[in-house]
């Protein structure tokens, strides 16, 4: 297992070196002139070249390269353009309003999709499953942006039965940041009236994000339990005469679980992806509003940092899956 | 797909109700993008302040957008965009990955490693924010949405054709044509490439709705398309602001990306099941 560990650790070093090339290459390589980005089509000539020394562009591209690298080793992801700050700073501000939205999305599509998944295909053929099979297709026709849209027409602008955009009202204060975490902030300071507000925002964004992953939740879930259910064992234990529940359970669930976890490690980290444009439409403060602002200014700093710091969460969420993946299934563990 | 030909995969499909629907919505949406001109009641383009946002009516089927551009007349034009682009897209990166896939396989060893970890390197991005910052770095318009969005794609189809090359290279057929002069070009193109295509070709089908929606979403974000581009994303985008009394602006370009991946997402479902028996 640790032979294991540490030949996937490894492994996972030199994909995040990959991903600091590539991404060095699309911000430095592609675009024709990042000076030109950064002071505007009029700057003069002087202007142009003095940036370009400060940013050493000047330089031959290796240099620029091996420059770059270390930057990053140090965990140095320079000064954004456009916010004036270093990236870094940026992204600790703006991705735990991320991290909840995901989280709980993530806590909305595990529970909702596995439920849907076991319940289709313990009445495989009947109405439920048909409904839930739609369901899931449907879902994952359904651009995330729209649905968001629609959510805030019908349940904000019309019924009035959920507050929109943002975390909290404008006229509430927030409560110190502590965590950044505004649950777990407005819980320290005692805030109950911010926490309920700031859960209700939550609703619409935390589901829009959700529904994505629900469908495929149980899609996989749907078609992992029925491979397991038509096993010789759930035979042998149905017949030993215990309760259909306990059957499906911890007879079945428990062994359809590996391709289920598969499916869900992946959800996680395309979480992120899904933040980019849930954020947008309900003004959430994250890294994804973050995320969209700075590429479309062309801050070449800020797109490195989160295109690097986004794969480096994938990177983990894929590990993790591994690990557990490793850990549940023994047939694996020396591979 | 062991022991399928072409043929009993078309069969099974229209047996199918669902990848039926999904046939029929792909080959309607098809037929609407090439005769968009002759049915569009307007001009896409045209604006009319005076009549603008107004509600869905015999005149605007779908009402009229912020400038009063028929919205109708705009989807339907739309339709043009999304399906040129999610084919160019496939086209590109299908390629590209093939090319990737079946050199890997040709030549494997130390290339085959360099090439599959590359591969593996670009997996590791979230596909959106690659194509965000691609996107960023090239521009925002719609050749750039087609370039960014394949930057990422192709490694699916690298993978595929790879496993089905290293059975081919194998073959005794390859070594009966080396034997008879064809060199390294020859085989991979003319011999491996022809029979490492079937598994890219039905990856491509069940790629398709994701590609839309991605380009969706980057039209949404405003890296793809501009105004006035009656480009679905980005009609959207535009009609947010008039959610609360407006909803038909921003409602129906969503549905008709809705109603589009679903096509594609029923037939790649049926396509699926075809060939993996498990999920029937």
């Amino acid at each position: 297992m640790l032979g294991y560990i540490a030949r996937r650790l490894i492994w996972m070093l030199l994909v995040l070196w990959g991903v600091m090339t590539i991404t060095f290459f699309v911000a430095r390589v592609i675009p024709a002139d990042p000076v030109g980005a950064i002071l505007g089509p009029q700057a003069p000539p002087e202007a142009i070249e003095r940036e370009r020394e400060r940013l050493g562009l000047n330089r031959p591209i290796y240099v620029q390269y091996i420059r770059y690298i270390f930057d990053l080793l140090r965990g140095d992801l320079g000064i954004s353009l456009r916010t004036r700050r270093p990236v870094l700073q940026d992204i600790a501000q703006f991705f735990p309003a991320t991290a909840e939205l995901a989280l709980s999305a993530f806590l909305i599509g595990v529970v909702l999709g596995i439920s849907v998944g076991v319940v289709s295909a313990v009445y495989p053929g009947r109405v439920i499953d048909h409904a839930s099979r739609v369901f899931a297709i449907v879902g994952l026709s359904m651009p995330a942006f729209w649905l968001g849209l629609l959510l805030l027409l019908g349940f904000y602008y019309k019924l009035g039965w959920l507050p929109g955009p943002g975390q909290l009202p404008y006229w509430m204060p927030r409560p110190p940041r502590v965590t950044g975490f505004l649950f777990v902030d407005a819980l320290l300071a005692h805030d109950w009236s911010a926490l309920t507000s700031y859960l209700k925002h939550l609703v619409m964004p935390a589901f829009t994000l959700g529904w994505i992953s629900t469908a495929s939740i149980a899609r996989i879930t749907r078609a992992s339990m029925l491979e397991v259910l038509r096993e010789e064992y759930i035979k042998t234990a149905r017949m030993k005469g215990l309760k259909e529940s306990g059957v499906v359970m911890k007879h079945a669930f428990k062994n359809a679980l590996l391709p289920i976890i598969t499916v869900v490690g992946i959800r996680l980290a395309s979480l992120l992806e899904g933040a980019v444009l849930t954020e947008t439409v309900f003004a959430w403060p994250g890294l994804g509003r973050y995320a969209t602002h700075s590429f479309l200014s062309i801050d070449f700093n800020a797109v490195v940092g989160v295109a690097i710091f986004t794969a480096f969460l994938y990177a983990f969420c894929n590990l993790a899956v591994d690990l557990l993946y490793a850990y549940l299934n023994p047939k694996i563990r020396y591979v | 797909m062991r022991g399928l030909t072409w043929k009993d995969i078309v069969k099974h499909l229209f047996r199918n109700p669902l990848s039926l629907v999904g046939i029929v919505i792909i080959l309607g949406l098809c037929v609407l993008a090439l005769l968009a001109p002759y049915i569009a009641p307007h001009d896409p383009y045209a604006t009319d302040p005076i009549n603008k946002l107004q509600p869905p009516s015999k005149r605007n089927p779908m009402g009229t957008d912020g400038l009063g551009r028929d919205v109708w007349s705009r989807v339907l034009y739309g339709t043009r965009i999304s399906l040129w682009i999610a084919f160019l897209i496939l086209i590109i990166s299908g390629t590209l990955g093939t090319i990737i896939g079946i050199i890997s396989a040709y030549f494997g060893g130390f290339w085959d490693n360099v090439l599959m970890r590359i591969t593996d390197v670009f997996m590791a991005f979230p596909q959106l924010i690659l194509a965000m910052a691609v996107a960023a770095a090239l521009g925002p318009s719609l050749t750039n949405v087609v370039l960014a969005i394949s930057f990422g794609a192709w490694t699916i189809f690298a993978r595929l054709a790879r496993s089905r090359a290293i059975a081919i290279v194998q073959e005794d057929f390859v070594e009966a044509a080396r034997a008879c002069g064809a060199g390294h070009l020859r085989l991979l193109f003319v011999h491996i490439l022809p029979l490492a295509l079937s598994p890219v070709i039905v990856q491509g089908t069940l790629s398709m709705g994701g590609i839309i929606l991605t380009a969706a979403g980057l039209g949404f974000l405003g890296f793809g398309a501009q105004p006035p581009s009656p480009e679905w994303g980005l009609m959207v985008s535009e009609g947010r602001n008039f959610m609360p009394h407006a909803w038909w602006v921003s409602t129906f370009p969503g549905l008709a990306i809705m109603i589009t991946v679903l096509g594609f997402n029923l037939l790649g479902d049926g396509i699926r099941d075809i060939l993996d028996p498990r999920m029937r």
